[in-house]
Formats: structure tokens, C-alpha cells, sequence
């Protein structure tokens, strides 16, 4: 059991604060203060599937972005990738060739072609399991890139809840600077808002000064009523990001959920004053989806949400595809991915 | 400049150009000038008209003037290749309609660029909207070509028809007039809009490359005249009008009394309804899909945005946000959500009204727009029903926003226009939604989505948005014709009344009053006045001589009457079926009242048991003329729903003075209408008779309406009356000319007929088609999914 695994760290008790972190990084960021749990801000709020498919399919049809400018925004999209590996067979030197490809994402003569040699074009963060994150932190080491560390269970979240925190503990204790968790599917679907509000208000106390991203698992919630009052609850909650999936449900980020969410985010922000991020994850495999997502966010919630600080794409492979995309754009030739170092 | 470096501070989205080249050569190449397309060859260009890039106002294109020579020209080369094309096998036109699908479906990218270049709506829209559902149409109508015979077995198509499209959606406007016209087996002379001609020329050259038969299609160029020559040349069966209401107000009074089958598709003022429980995001994203959508040129945009008052702030705060991003200019930008306006014209008679408004007290919200031939989308608030910009169609990008307090009050707000072509309702709660789809005044209604459209679903209007409807079964039927009977010997204007005693009069026991029959009561006509009704010879009574106060009286009554059309048709059934009882047990009295005008027994005693047949027909009919779920995108239902007209001017034929009057009154009530009905002008006493019958039935009051008097006068006040949905006229050739044109005034449906060519008696006196004339149909999109 996951409880006298020799990987987890002894306790800490509240000594949240006293966490190692290796890369001092956003502390510019404030953390989203949370409301008071508030059900009238998300219920009976109506979601029209349909609508909501109509004009996710249109968004991108309605906004066409070729050339540099597509050049711009892939490399935006890089920008704001949290480079994932999540699986059982990672390994320390699985991570490390990861981190590799997050400090260099594109190869030398893109960023040159590119005209990018001024500044540095990393990942947003890499995300990784808790028993990793030591092993990112090494290899992050200096480079500003923050490591990202699923917590609480993930992917079900169905640990005791005790020890749901006590990840978050542990995870923040290996270096993670960003966490990402993932909230009780049952009470959602139960309709028990206010102990969701309370277990995410607790993650959130735990994380400290560190970012909760709270991940929703959407396609387990099933309805976009559903998403639209889990996003409200875990912002008052005191998300910083939500999240749309673990990249292990059925059916992973999506347009109309990601529509709805964005919308939720706004609609926070028009009561409690506070921007709260958003991150797709899982789904997103091509230079298309990254340019798709980011064209939601930009007509949804603004240019804002095409900074890391706000939005965050959890992926894997897209990476890939948009190097081939920006070697393209450079040489003018079709690019085979054989030729870039793989993450 | 624009360095990836640059780009990524502002994160814009930059220039994303369609290339006009291919377009560019193809105007390159016909730099001489465009003549007409007529019986498969290009004329001469000879005088033309510049065509223009209304988004730079540059000339690109030089179309000819169409002169009646031009249009008497196409309509022989029309009628020539006709016979021809109706007697190919439906399989052999199903062949060529699916040619013309594949053929523009493989020129699609150079039809959506010079659509844009030529409109000003961005290639966004024509690239996806209207080159795609302009095959989808012809792809439909091949289907239909396959059918025809079988599915509409008693029909024949009209012959050449003359249609006249508008600018706002040239090809897709083609595509609905043109694929049902040729699948019916007609043959057509299309006249596009002026400002707009080039995609018609190029799907000249689309047919010919498909192998057309010649004169099948023929395209002639020009101003309104040219349209007024094709609307009124002799040699056209039917004419199919898209465009303002005024000018097709103009096409049915110069059309009256032609016997030209006529569809009119014209204005509207929409109303776009949210609700308090509706999902406002969608809402605000439905604005945008219907007036933001083509700069506002669209005929059923939702151009009134009518908001529950609890919901009104929010919703009108997430509409200025969607305004804030949407981004007009250049059309062939494929990031533009707002082209240009299709030409200067257009663009000052936007201007105008909305400086009207403005001068009325609105209050406008706009987006930016670059210079030139552009009009910024427009949000007015603090506008009244009074005001110009929520009575008038503008045409353009402008939306205004009021509120409702109750679902009745939407209703009524929604229902307080001349218009009626469609509605967008917005509600989470299916019980308003369907409810208020029911009430709401309009050929086509969308519930939580806006501008919806298919080749497999209906789309016309209700009121002076016109008649006729354009696509699927109902479509289809209005390119074809059933048979109607010829007179042998028409029928002339009976002598008109005298108001004045004539002569000794049969007598009866007691002395017997007919009056009118008003919203339930037997009333004496206003005037004052009786007139002599004749046996074969001699006087046989008095009838009132109803005048324009009787009938504004009866319309009053009728307006009034509310739930008939509601009801089930099985309640409908019962009070019908009553009705035949009723006559029935009184048959003697009705036989001898037929006989005293002259009938000999035999002919009596038919035409009173044909009578009570007929309404037992009707009878049945009541729950069962049911309309259609059509098949159109996935995850929605398209209802189709029969509808009552509202009320229906009758006017009866002087023949068969019980027979006739059942025949056209009862398939009018069946469906749920209310009418006003001028029985025989010569004998109408059976129909006197009958309002007895009636008023024992259960009928509820209001719901027939009986004037006698001088039909062709009375029939001009009804036709002529605003608050008269439709007139059925069956009398004198002249007759049928007045009623049609004075039926302009508030575009009133028509049927029209001489009053002697049907054999009452015989099948031809009652059918499905009297239901088809008494009904409209409503489509109504429901999406669904959770």
C-alpha cells in the first residue's frame, strides 16, 4: 500500500513551509485567494451542449494564423507546455531525457531560423509523479523550468484522503514548485459540492505557496453542467489552474469542455477579482490542437491566457509535431521527426 | 518587422490571405464584359453595368444589362428546351442535378473567393456557409429529380419559371431556386442581383462544363428592371422572388390575375429570444451567428434581441464583450468575422437609419471597422418598439436589445411586427422553449441555435416575410403543380345585387329573416339593406347585403377567436363530425331550400349528401394531416409542422350554393382557422341555412363567419384587410385579378380559381391540396444532447 511505501517522506506535520524548493521561480504570482464556497455562483448555471460544440468547432475555422505568425504561436504553445511523463515505467533517466527537452525544445538552427537566440524557449514546466520529481529537480537544476508533480492519488484519486494530502506533502517536500491534483469524481457526481469545496480548500492550504492545479478529470464528469460547477467550486476553493484531465480518462481534453471551463474562469474573475489559469491536457497531439487552444483562449479570456502564467497544455507528444512545424516554417522542407531529439 | 520576436509580445493574429489569384485570371480572362447565359452560350456582352469589390471599391467585372429583348430571348430558349427536360426519366435529371453538386463541389475554393470578392462577406463564410450548403442542395434535389414521380405522382412541373434572386448569398439563393425548379422538371430563367453577378455567370460556365442540356438554365443579367421584365413575361408559369418586401409586393400586384404560380421569401425583423434560464454564453455566441453573421445582410437575422429582464444586464454585458473581439475588414482575411457591405448604396441606407435611431434616442455599442464600405457591428440599447431601428429591416449589422418581463410579454413583443420569417428562442427549460416556438409567429424557428439551415428543412415565412417555402417535400411542392381544372365556360359576373324590393316572394309559413352570421350571432348587416334571391325565375327570399363594416365586423370576430387552431384535431373531429349529424337530420330542409333556387330534386338531394360526406372527410382529416420530422444535422429534430393560416378570407363560388361553401369553408376550420366566408352572391341562402347547423354543432363562436352581399366587393375589402391572413377567391377571372392584387398590400396568401371550372360534386371538390392552401408550414429546429 501506498502508505508505508519507502518512497513517501516521512511526515512533515505542518511544517508545509518548510519544503525544500529547488528553483525559486514565479514569485511574482500571487495565489489565488479563494471565495467562500458560493453554490449559487454554479448552480442550475445552464450549459447548452449543443451551443457549446457549434461554436467549438467554429473557433478554429473563425481564426486562421499562418506564417511567422503561426511560427510565433507554436513557439508560444512550447512556451506553455507542461512537458508530461506519467506512466508506470518511468524511470530516473527516462525524466532525465525529458528535462533535456524541456530546456531545449528546438533543435539549434530552428531557434536560429527562428530569430530566437536572444531568448531563452524552454517547456512551461515539466510534470512528472511525486517519486520523480527529485530526479527533475536535479536535472532542472538552474534552468528556471519548474517541475510540476501530480499529487492526491492520480490518476483516480481514490487514496484516503489523509494520505491524499500527505502526497501533496511529500511531492512538495521532493522540490515541486507546481501541483497538480485531482478531485473527488464522486462527489461531483453525487452532487456534494461543499465537501469538494473543503477537500480542495485543504489541498490548497497544504500546497502553501505552491500552485494548485486542480485537475477535474473531465471525462468522468460526463456533463458540461457538471464541468461548469466543478471549475466554479475548485476556484473557490482556491485553485490556481483547473485542469481538464489526468490524460487517463476515456476521453481527455476537449474543445466544448475546455470552452466551458475557459468561461467558468471568466466568470470567477468578474466576482472574486482573480485570474485563475487554465490547462488542457491529454488530447493535445498537433500543432493544430496547440493553435486551436490557444485561439480559444485568446477570443474566450484574452491575450493574458496565452501566458504561461495562465495556460499550460499537458502534453507529450505535441512537442514533437511542433518542431516539425517550425522546421518547416524554417527550411522550407517537410521535417521528419527522426532528425529531432526526442523527449 | 513581424519578426517571430515581435509577434510574440502581441501574440496577433497577423495576415492569413486567400489567395485571389485563380479568381483574379478568371476576371482577367472575361475582361470584355459578361453577356447572358441563354440556351447554352454567352451572348454578347453589348450594354453592361460595372460590378464591384464593394471591400475596395474597385470595378472588377463589367455584366450586361438585361433588356426585355434580353429576357424574351431566355424565356423562349427556356420553353424551348422545357417539354424535353420534363420528359427525361426523374433518374436522367437526377444524373445532371448531381453533376452540377459534384462539378461545384470540385470548384468550391474559386466559387467561395469570388463569391467574397464580388459580396464583401468574409471567406470564412463562403468558404464554409454557402458554397457547402449550395451542394448540399443540388445534392438533395438530385435525390428529389429520382423521386418526383414517385413521390409527388400527381403533380407536373410548372414549365419555365422566372426567378430573381438577392446579393446577400448569390450562390447558395441560386442553388435554392435553381436544383427544385430542375428537379421538378421545369426549366428557368434566373435573373441575379445586380450588385452580385458573378457567381450565377460562373455556375453558367459550371453547367455548361457539366453537360447541361442547353436552355435548361439560363442566366440573364441586370437591374430591376430586367427583373420586372422577367416577372412579367408572358411566357413564365411560376416566379420565385428572394428580396425586399416591397419589390415583392410589386411582383404579385404586377403578377395578379396572370395565373402565375408565385413564392415570395422577403424581409424580416426576427426576434432573438433569451430567456432567464438560457445558457447566455451560447446566446451571445447565437447574436453573433445571426446578425453578425454575413455584416447583418441576412433576411432572418435576429435582429431584435428581446431579453428577460432578470437576465438583461448579464447578457448585455456579454454581448459588448463579444463585440470588443470580433474583427471586421478585409473579406479574404481569413480571421474576419465582418466583410464589407455589399455596396455604398447599401452602406448609406444602413447609415440612415441608424442616425434615425440614434435621433430617437438609442444608444449605441459599436466595434471597429476600417475605412471604406464597412459598417461596424452594432449593439442599439434603449430602443422602443416605436423606434425605426426595431420596425424597420436593416439590413446590416445591427442588433437591438430590449426586455420582456413574462414569456406572454415576449410573445407579444416577439409577435409585434409585420414580418414573420424566424425566431431564435433560448431556453434551457423545453416545456418554454416548445411553447413559445409554438406562438411565435414565424416560418422557422430555431431553438437554442441560430441560422440553422438544410436542403432537408423548409425555410419561407409567415405575414409579409412572404409565402412558399424553400427546401425538403414542402419545397419541392412549390415547383409543381396538381392539376387544376379548366371552366369550360368561365364564370361571369353574376348581376349585381338589387337592395330593393323586386317582386312577389314564395311565401312561407312564417316569414323567415337570413342575416349575417358574426363571431357567433346572427346579426343584420350594417347598412341596412336586403337584397332579392332568385329561384330559377322568381324571387324565393331576402339575404342581408353585407358591407366593408360587416366584414371589418367578421374579421374582428375572427381575430378574436382564440384556441380553435390549438385544439386537438380530435376535439376539431368531434365538432366537424356534429356538424354532419346536425345537417343530416335537416337534409329535407336543406333539399327543398336547393330546389326552390331552381336545382331539380335529384341534384339537391347530391349535392346535401355530398356536403355531409365532405365534412365527415374533413373530419377525418382533422388528426391526421399531420407534418414531418425532417432528417437534416445530427443531434437535432426538424419539425415540420402544419399551422393554421389565421384567418381566411372565402370568397364562395356562385355554383352550388351549399357544396361550395362546405368545400372551401371545412378544410379551413379543420386545420384550425378561423374564416370570414361570402357564400353564393346568387343563393346564399343554404349557407344562411347552415349557420343554424353550425351554431348547434359547438362550433366555437367567431370561428365561421358569414357575409352576404356582392362577393366581388366584400372579397376586395378582404383581401384588402390587414388583419386577413389569406383569401381564397373562387369567382370571375376579374375577380381573381382584384383579389390577387389587392392581396399586395399586407402579402396576403392567395388561392384564387374560376368559381366554374371545379365539378363540385366530384373529387375534384375536396383533397389534400384544400389542406395544403389552408395550412403553412413551421419548421422548427430543436438540437439536443446533455
Amino acid at each position: 500500500m501506498a502508505d508505508n511505501s519507502k518512497d513517501v517522506a516521512a511526515p512533515t506535520g505542518g511544517a508545509v513551509g518548510t519544503s525544500v524548493r529547488s528553483t525559486p521561480v514565479n514569485h511574482d504570482i500571487e495565489r489565488n485567494p479563494g471565495a467562500p464556497f458560493a453554490p449559487e455562483m454554479f448552480d442550475r448555471h445552464p450549459v447548452n451542449l449543443s451551443a457549446a460544440r457549434r461554436r467549438s468547432t467554429t473557433l478554429s475555422s473563425r481564426r486562421s494564423i499562418k506564417k511567422q505568425w503561426q511560427a510565433a504561436w507554436l513557439v508560444n504553445a512550447i512556451q506553455c507546455i507542461d512537458l508530461t511523463t506519467l506512466v508506470g515505467d518511468d524511470t530516473r533517466e527516462r525524466v532525465g531525457r525529458l528535462c533535456a527537452k524541456a530546456k531545449r525544445p528546438l533543435a539549434t538552427h530552428i531557434i536560429r531560423g527562428l530569430g530566437l537566440n536572444e531568448i531563452p524557449v524552454t517547456t512551461g514546466a515539466v510534470c512528472v509523479y511525486p517519486t520523480m520529481v527529485a530526479h527533475a529537480v536535479q536535472f532542472l537544476s538552474n534552468s528556471g523550468i519548474p517541475v510540476a508533480s501530480v499529487a492526491t492519488g492520480f490518476p483516480a484519486g481514490l487514496m484516503p484522503f489523509k494520505l491524499r494530502l500527505e502526497e501533496i506533502r511529500y511531492a512538495i517536500d521532493q522540490g515541486a514548485s507546481e501541483i497538480d491534483i485531482v478531485i473527488s469524481r464522486e462527489l461531483v457526481l453525487k452532487g456534494k459540492w461543499s465537501q469538494l469545496y473543503d477537500e480542495v480548500a485543504q489541498m490548497r492550504e497544504t500546497c502553501g505557496s505552491v500552485r494548485l492545479k486542480a485537475i477535474l478529470a473531465t471525462g468522468e464528469l460526463k456533463t458540461l453542467r457538471n464541468v461548469y460547477a466543478a471549475s466554479m467550486t475548485v476556484m473557490q476553493a482556491g485553485a490556481d489552474f483547473i485542469k481538464t484531465s489526468t490524460g487517463k480518462e476515456g476521453v481527455n481534453a476537449t474543445m466544448p469542455v475546455s470552452l466551458v471551463m475557459a468561461r467558468a474562469i471568466r466568470d470567477y474573475m468578474d466576482v472574486a477579482d482573480y485570474r485563475v489559469g487554465f490547462k488542457p491536457a491529454g488530447g493535445l497531439k498537433t500543432s493544430k490542437d496547440a493553435l486551436c487552444w490557444q485561439i480559444l483562449m485568446k477570443e474566450e479570456l484574452g491575450r493574458d491566457w496565452l501566458r504561461p502564467r495562465l495556460f499550460r497544455i499537458g502534453a507529450s507528444s505535441l512537442l514533437g509535431d511542433i518542431e516539425r512545424q517550425l522546421e518547416h516554417f524554417v527550411t522550407g522542407r517537410y521535417a521528419d521527426s527522426s532528425r529531432h531529439a526526442l523527449a | 518587422m513581424n519578426t517571430i520576436m515581435d509577434i510574440l509580445t502581441d501574440l496577433d493574429y497577423g495576415l492569413a490571405l486567400e489567395d485571389p489569384s485563380v479568381v483574379n485570371a478568371w476576371l482577367e480572362r472575361h475582361a470584355q464584359g459578361f453577356g447572358h447565359f441563354i440556351a447554352g452560350q454567352f451572348t454578347e456582352a453589348g450594354e453592361t453595368f460595372p460590378v464591384l469589390n464593394p471591400a475596395t471599391g474597385k470595378t472588377i467585372a463589367r455584366a450586361a444589362q438585361g433588356s426585355a429583348f434580353d429576357v424574351d430571348i431566355a424565356v423562349s430558349a427556356a420553353r424551348k428546351a422545357q417539354p424535353a427536360w420534363a420528359s427525361l426519366e426523374g433518374h436522367c435529371r437526377a444524373k445532371h442535378l448531381y453533376a452540377i453538386a459534384r462539378h461545384i463541389q470540385q470548384h468550391s475554393r474559386f466559387l467561395a473567393v469570388l463569391e467574397t470578392i464580388n459580396n464583401g462577406k468574409p471567406i470564412r463564410e463562403s468558404r464554409d456557409i454557402d458554397i457547402p450548403l449550395a451542394v448540399r442542395h443540388f445534392y438533395h434535389h438530385a435525390g428529389w429529380a429520382e423521386l418526383v414521380e414517385s413521390e409527388f405522382s400527381d403533380s407536373k412541373p410548372h414549365g419555365v419559371c422566372g426567378q430573381i434572386i438577392p446579393w446577400n448569398f448569390p450562390l447558395l439563393m441560386l442553388a435554392w431556386k435553381i436544383a427544385p425548379a430542375l428537379a421538378a422538371g421545369n426549366t428557368v430563367v434566373l435573373k441575379p442581383a445586380e450588385y452580385t453577378p458573378l457567381s450565377a455567370l460562373a455556375f453558367a460556365e459550371i453547367v455548361a462544363e457539366a453537360g447541361l442540356p442547353d436552355g435548361v438554365v439560363n442566366i440573364v443579367t441586370g437591374d430591376g428592371q430586367t427583373g420586372a421584365a422577367l416577372a412579367g413575361h408572358d411566357g413564365i408559369n411560376k416566379v420565385a422572388f428572394t428580396g425586399s418586401t416591397d419589390v415583392g409586393r410589386s411582383i404579385r400586384k404586377q403578377t395578379a390575375g396572370s395565373r402565375k404560380s408565385l413564392t415570395l421569401e422577403l424581409g424580416g425583423k426576427s426576434p432573438f429570444m433569451v430567456f432567464a434560464d438560457a445558457d447566455l454564453d451560447a446566446a451571445v455566441e447565437g447574436v453573433a451567428d445571426s446578425i453578425w453573421f454575413n455584416q447583418g445582410e441576412v433576411c432572418c437575422a435576429g435582429s431584435r434581441i428581446l431579453a428577460a429582464e432578470s437576465v438583461a444586464p448579464q447578457f448585455e454585458r456579454l454581448l459588448l464583450r463579444k463585440l470588443a473581439t470580433l474583427r471586421a475588414g478585409y473579406p479574404l482575411d481569413k480571421s474576419i468575422d465582418i466583410g464589407a457591405i455589399v455596396h455604398p448604396e447599401q452602406l448609406e441606407h444602413v447609415r440612415k437609419l441608424v442616425e434615425q435611431g440614434i435621433a430617437e434616442g438609442a444608444q449605441l455599442h459599436q466595434g471597429k471597422v476600417p475605412p471604406g464600405c464597412f459598417f461596424p457591428p452594432t449593439l442599439v440599447t434603449d430602443v422602443q418598439p416605436t423606434s425605426v431601428l426595431a420596425t424597420e429591416e436593416i439590413f446590416g449589422p445591427v442588433a437591438t436589445l430590449t426586455t420582456f418581463r413574462t414569456p406572454d410579454e415576449a410573445i407579444a413583443l416577439a409577435n409585434n411586427t409585420r414580418y414573420g420569417l424566424a425566431a431564435s428562442v433560448w431556453s434551457e427549460n423545453i416545456n418554454l422553449a416548445i411553447d413559445i416556438g409554438a406562438k411565435v409567429k414565424a416560418g422557422v424557428v430555431w431553438i437554442n441555435c441560430a441560422n440553422l439551415f438544410d436542403a432537408g428543412a423548409g425555410f419561407g415565412g409567415y405575414r409579409e416575410s412572404g409565402y412558399g417555402r424553400e427546401g425538403a417535400r414542402e419545397g419541392m411542392s412549390a415547383y409543381l403543380k396538381t392539376s387544376t381544372p379548366e371552366a369550360e365556360t368561365p364564370e361571369e359576373a353574376p348581376e349585381a345585387p338589387v337592395p330593393a324590393p323586386v317582386g312577389k316572394i314564395a311565401p312561407s309559413d312564417i316569414d323567415r329573416t337570413a342575416k349575417l352570421y358574426i363571431g357567433g350571432k346572427q346579426s343584420r348587416p350594417d347598412g341596412g339593406y336586403s337584397y332579392t334571391v332568385f329561384g330559377k325565375t322568381d324571387p324565393v327570399g331576402l339575404a342581408g347585403l353585407g358591407n366593408r363594416k360587416d366584414i371589418r365586423n367578421a374579421v374582428e370576430a375572427a381575430v378574436k377567436v382564440d384556441g380553435w387552431g390549438s385544439q386537438t384535431g380530435h376535439n376539431r373531429a368531434q365538432i366537424l363530425y356534429y356538424l354532419a349529424e346536425n345537417l343530416s337530420a335537416r337534409r329535407n330542409e336543406f333539399e327543398t331550400r336547393l330546389e326552390s333556387f331552381g336545382q331539380d330534386a335529384k341534384s339537391a338531394s347530391r349535392e346535401v349528401e355530398v356536403s355531409i360526406r365532405r365534412i365527415f372527410w374533413y373530419a377525418a382529416q382533422a388528426d391526421k394531416f399531420d407534418g414531418a420530422v425532417h432528417q437534416t444535422k445530427s443531434s437535432h429534430v426538424t419539425l415540420a409542422m402544419n399551422e393554421p393560416i389565421g384567418v381566411i378570407g372565402i370568397a364562395c363560388p356562385i355554383t352550388r350554393p351549399l357544396l361550395g361553401f362546405v368545400s372551401l369553408v371545412l378544410p379551413a376550420i379543420t386545420v384550425g382557422n378561423k374564416v370570414v366566408a361570402i357564400p353564393s352572391q346568387t343563393h346564399p341562402l343554404a349557407a344562411t341555412d347552415l349557420y343554424q347547423v353550425i351554431e348547434t354543432s359547438d362550433v366555437p363562436a367567431g370561428v365561421v363567419n358569414i357575409v352576404t352581399g356582392e362577393r366581388d366587393v366584400l372579397a376586395e375589402t378582404l383581401a384588402d384587410h390587414d388583419a386577413v391572413d389569406a383569401i381564397w377567391y373562387f369567382g370571375t377571372r376579374e375577380g381573381c385579378m382584384k383579389t390577387e392584387h389587392a392581396s399586395a398590400g399586407n402579402l396576403k396568401q392567395t388561392w384564387v380559381e374560376d368559381g366554374a371550372a371545379r365539378n363540385w360534386t366530384s373529387a375534384e371538390g375536396q383533397g389534400r391540396v384544400f389542406l395544403h392552401h389552408a395550412t403553412q408550414i413551421k419548421n422548427i429546429w430543436i438540437p439536443y444532447g446533455e
